[in-house]
């Protein structure tokens, strides 16, 4: 496909590849401001308490420290969905809450004051488990949130956003089955996403109505929004995006750190710059949400599925920052995975005395189908189906329709992904290593070979709206305004890449702006695959727009029609006789820029997909799981850079993906609400050493999304993972499981060798 | 070798010595912002007081590999050496690497911009570091032990494939 471009499908060093590998990319931390203190925050020992009295006189007397404040000194600034979490509160909700916050001259100094101050807290009981916190009798967080059950409804997606999948008469739909299953799963082992760089902000008032933010998340416009609902809708907020050391999504959700920043600001007078450490990151900022489900599922032998209805559970940590959002496009999502006439799944988002958990790469999408496909495939068993060819006639093809997060009915007008699993699944050797459910693809002394499949996909490629201008100037280069911040997918490159291949310059010749709020026009930012599709068309328009005046102002002073004009690498010729030819700069002057727009509306017509194969080995003696080998299969229209693709498909081993089905966990002592292992040696990640092989399948089937035809995939790799896993290992030993991660002891547990651990709904 | 005791008891020396990058600085000893504390890492002084930020700070307890440096050639994660420890060393950053004059990159750098070995890049450094120290050992280091070296070096975004194909790539250049 790309044999028919210049830039576009060719692989080109990024535009920032010489600041990273030189160290000059500035991240948060990296940052300075004229004057700069340096904020701390006290958080709670206890996982629910009153605040019966804080005494900050001896913190304040330290030298150095210049404002400390308790929810006795801030303003009623409240944040999440419905607004409800003040920024310091008279209450704390989990272990790890903010208690006080302190701004000094130095880090040191700012720590050193939060040890002089004396809180007295009145401990109240507390409640971690999702069915425990809908008790009557249970401890209630919010006195807004009777039984503490978040209210539905997400203001950003509308007045109608989607929360639930009501469809047709699940009833009848069972009546037609000849096949009926019914389960529980659990996915609520709160994996933390992890970047490498923890969360930071830097803020700094100028003037009482204008606040001014150097922000490492995926969005400045969404901190412009959020932060201007926060504070009143009276604050001019000005957000600088600055490089993103990692984020998954997590940093999205940052509006408590930022206000913390702000208030400490705001007390002082001067900029403060606050940056979590990696222990706060593990305790206290965002998990992925805890996902439980009870569903009943009713199948045709022959795989077509009759009804679905459950009750999804939601856990979403001690506040809700949101989480509406991800329940309704995770509804959207399994609708493209299962085709059904007939479904009742009600979910319920309840708070408990955890820490927050909300925006994690897989938005809700990865929760609800890591818990759901392990009771559907309960049914796919019983009819001795292939899973590989249950989801190559079920995944939504065009055509077919589904309700978005927007509660309204689309229908797919994209690509038919059955060549793309065709693809996959030959490369993998998926007809060869399947032998059955719970069956194993080989035994070897006491080691046991399992595969398994899983897959997700997306409508959000086209979601939100993005705007961009493309200003031309007389040397012959291109300047791309647009709000986009750097967070690893190399998205701000190949935004410049369809600049240069519309105009037709080298990519030497196109720069970009800095994400700030204020320069650029309106951007949602980089998330759920919205890179390609969403920001892609308005760049794309903007620059055809910029090019349009350019050449009709070439066409007035060469005398030509403008259809007879081209322009190629800072020059206009006519094609007919292309030795007529102008430089920009004789076009334009000296003192002259053209300058285009480009908007993008939303537009949920065209779902990506990203199926992924696993293929595990267990030792029954000691229940270790090793993941031997990855396969994946999407199709993404057109390769925009192949080793920005590569680096995106293989990020589904991490952020909290593929891993979460065997070790990734955040553990919760329930004796004192604490999170254990809250460092990076004690929650295990994948190194270096132990990579497994992974092949991916791209194909290249164009999509009508704009002229490059192709789509984004980034945010749903990680996705498909736990469920194949899952599943492969149920097929090596032979036993179903229903409670994430699969350790060894449970493994050990299952086959009868051990006692293991009581399943307690979750992390324990 | 000094052991911290020595360095603890002769504390009333007011100055140390690093050489960082070839360049050597004298640094007095006390609270100011442009002095060293005794408490202050390495990461910390390099990243604050002489203001080479290419250097990370993760998880500032030795765990993630992000603020890997070279001491005397030899890998070591800054966050975990206190700066008075590093009296008279010779210390190369991320900043240190190539040639700042003319903006030429060592084969490892070049490799990396090559092969898109990153992702968010802020892994990055302590990765190239650690990368270097071994090429300097093991000039054609076979893929494993490119992994082995590097398995204490934290990616999240999973860049290490590409990783490990510009080390190996970088590798066959510099041969």
């Amino acid at each position: 496909m790309s044999d028919e471009y210049r830039f576009i499908g060719k692989a080109t060093p990024r535009g920032d590849a010489l600041d990273i590998v030189t160290g000059r990319t500035k991240f948060v931390g990296d940052i300075k401001q004229y004057g700069m203190l340096y904020g701390k925050v006290l958080r709670s020992p206890h996982p629910h308490a009153n605040i019966r009295s804080i005494d900050t006189a001896k913190a304040k007397r330290l030298r150095g420290v210049e404002a400390v404040l308790t929810h006795e000194d801030v303003p009623n600034w409240r944040g999440g969905v419905p607004a409800h979490l003040r920024v310091l509160d008279s209450k704390v909700r989990f272990v790890g809450d903010a208690v006080a916050l302190i701004a000094a001259r130095t880090e040191e100094i700012a720590a050193e004051a939060r040890e002089l101050i004396e809180v007295d807290y009145e401990v109240l009981p507390a409640v971690y488990d999702v069915v425990e916190a809908m008790k009557p009798d249970a401890p209630r967080l919010h006195a807004a949130f009777p039984g503490n059950v978040v209210p539905p409804g997400f203001p950003w997606f509308g007045p109608h956003t989607l929360q639930e999948v009501v469809i047709g008469d699940v009833e009848k739909g069972f009546e037609e089955a000849d096949i009926v299953v019914e389960g529980a799963c659990a996915y609520e082992n709160f994996p933390n996403p992890l970047p490498p760089e923890p969360p930071g902000v830097i803020a700094a008032w100028e003037g009482a109505d204008a606040l001014t933010i150097w922000t490492a998340s995926q969005g400045t416009f969404t901190d412009r929004t959020v932060l201007y609902y926060i504070l009143g809708r009276k604050v001019n907020v000005r957000a600088h995006g600055v490089a993103v050391g990692g984020s998954y999504g997590s940093k999205n959700t940052a509006w408590l750190l930022i206000v913390q920043a702000a208030v400490l600001s705001l007390a002082s007078g001067k900029p403060v710059k606050l940056c979590y450490t990696k222990e706060e990151q593990f305790a206290a900022f965002t998990l992925r949400l805890g996902s439980r489900i009870q569903a009943r599922i009713g199948m045709k032998k022959d795989g077509t599925v009759t009804a679905i209805s459950g009750d999804w559970l939601v856990n979403t940590g001690y506040y809700c920052a949101g989480t509406q959002g991800q329940v309704a496009v995770g509804c959207g999502e399994i609708q493209l995975v299962v085709r059904c006439p007939n479904w009742n799944l009600k979910p319920k988002v309840v708070c408990t005395n955890r820490a927050p958990s909300g925006i994690v790469r897989g938005y809700g999408g990865q929760e609800l189908k890591c818990a759901f496909l392990p009771i559907l495939t309960m049914a796919l068993e019983k009819a001795d189906l292939d899973p590989v060819e249950f989801f190559k006639n079920n995944y939504v093809k065009p055509g077919d329709g589904y309700y978005w997060r927007d509660g309204e009915w689309w229908v797919s007008n994209g690509v038919d992904y059955t060549k793309a699993i065709e693809e996959g699944a030959k490369a993998f050797g998926w007809k060869e290593k399947w032998k059955g459910w719970l069956k194993p693809t080989a035994v070897s002394g006491t080691k046991r070979i399992g595969v398994g499949v899983g897959v997700h996909g997306n409508a959000d490629v086209g979601e939100d709206t993005s705007e961009a201008y493309v200003r031309l100037d007389p040397e012959g280069t291109a300047t791309l305004y647009s709000s986009i911040s750097e967070h690893g997918t190399g998205q701000r490159s190949s935004l410049c890449k369809m600049v240069a291949e519309v105009l037709q310059l080298p990519l030497e010749r196109v720069s970009m702006t800095p994400p700030d709020s204020l320069a650029n026009p309106y951007e949602f930012g980089t998330v759920g695959s919205r890179g390609t599709f969403a920001v892609g068309s308005a760049v794309i328009e903007a620059t055809e727009d910029a090019r349009r005046k350019l050449l009709e102002l070439a066409a007035q002073k060469l005398d030509r029609p403008i259809e007879d004009l081209e322009t190629a690498d800072g020059v206009i010729y006519v094609r007919p006789t292309p030795e007529i030819r102008l430089p920009w700069k004789a076009v334009m002057g000296f003192d002259r820029t053209c300058l285009g727009h480009g908007r993008f509306e939303p537009n949920f017509t065209m779902p990506n997909f990203m199926m992924v194969f696993a293929e595990v080995e267990v030792d029954v003696e000691t229940g270790q799981v090793a993941l031997l080998r990855v396969g994946s299969a999407t199709d993404v229209g057109q390769i925009i850079d192949p080793l920005n693709l590569e680096n995106q498909l293989n990020g589904s081993l991490g952020s909290a993906g593929i891993d979460s089905a065997i070790f990734e966990e955040t553990i919760l002592d329930r004796a004192t609400g604490r999170v254990m292992g809250g460092n990076m040696i004690d929650f295990k990640w994948r190194t270096f050493a132990e990579l497994p092989p992974m092949q991916h399948v791209v194909l290249e089937t164009p999509f009508p999304s704009h002229r490059f035809k192709a789509i984004g995939v980034g945010e749903i790799t990680p996705s498909p993972g736990p469920a194949a896993v899952i599943m492969a290992i149920s097929n090596a030993v032979g036993v179903r499981f229903y409670d994430y991660p699969i350790t060894p002891d449970k493994i050990l547990k299952a086959l009868g060798k051990v006692q293991g651990r009581k399943a307690r709904g979750g992390a324990a | 070798m000094k052991t911290l005791a020595d360095i603890v008891n002769t504390v009333e020396v007011s100055t140390i010595t690093l050489t960082v990058n070839g360049r050597q600085y004298e640094l007095e000893i006390g609270g100011h912002p442009d002095e060293v504390d005794p408490a202050h890492t390495l990461a910390h002084t390099l990243r604050e007081t002489l203001g080479l930020t290419g250097t990370k700070v993760g998880c500032d307890g030795g765990a993630c590999g992000a603020c890997t440096v070279l001491m005397d050639g030899k890998p070591i994660l800054s966050c975990m050496m206190l700066t008075v420890e590093a009296d008279g060393k010779s210390i190369t950053t991320i900043e240190g690497l190539g040639d700042p004059l003319n903006g030429k990159l060592d084969p490892i750098q070049q490799a990396f911009v090559d092969n898109t070995a990153f992702q968010c890049g802020f892994c990055t450094p302590g990765i190239i570091l650690t990368a270097k120290a071994l090429l300097d050992e093991n000039p054609s280091p076979t893929e494993s032990e490119v992994k082995e070296a590097l398995a204490g070096n934290h990616c999240r975004c999973i860049s290490h494939y590409h990783v490990v194909e510009a080390v190996m790539a970088a590798a066959r250049n510099r041969r």
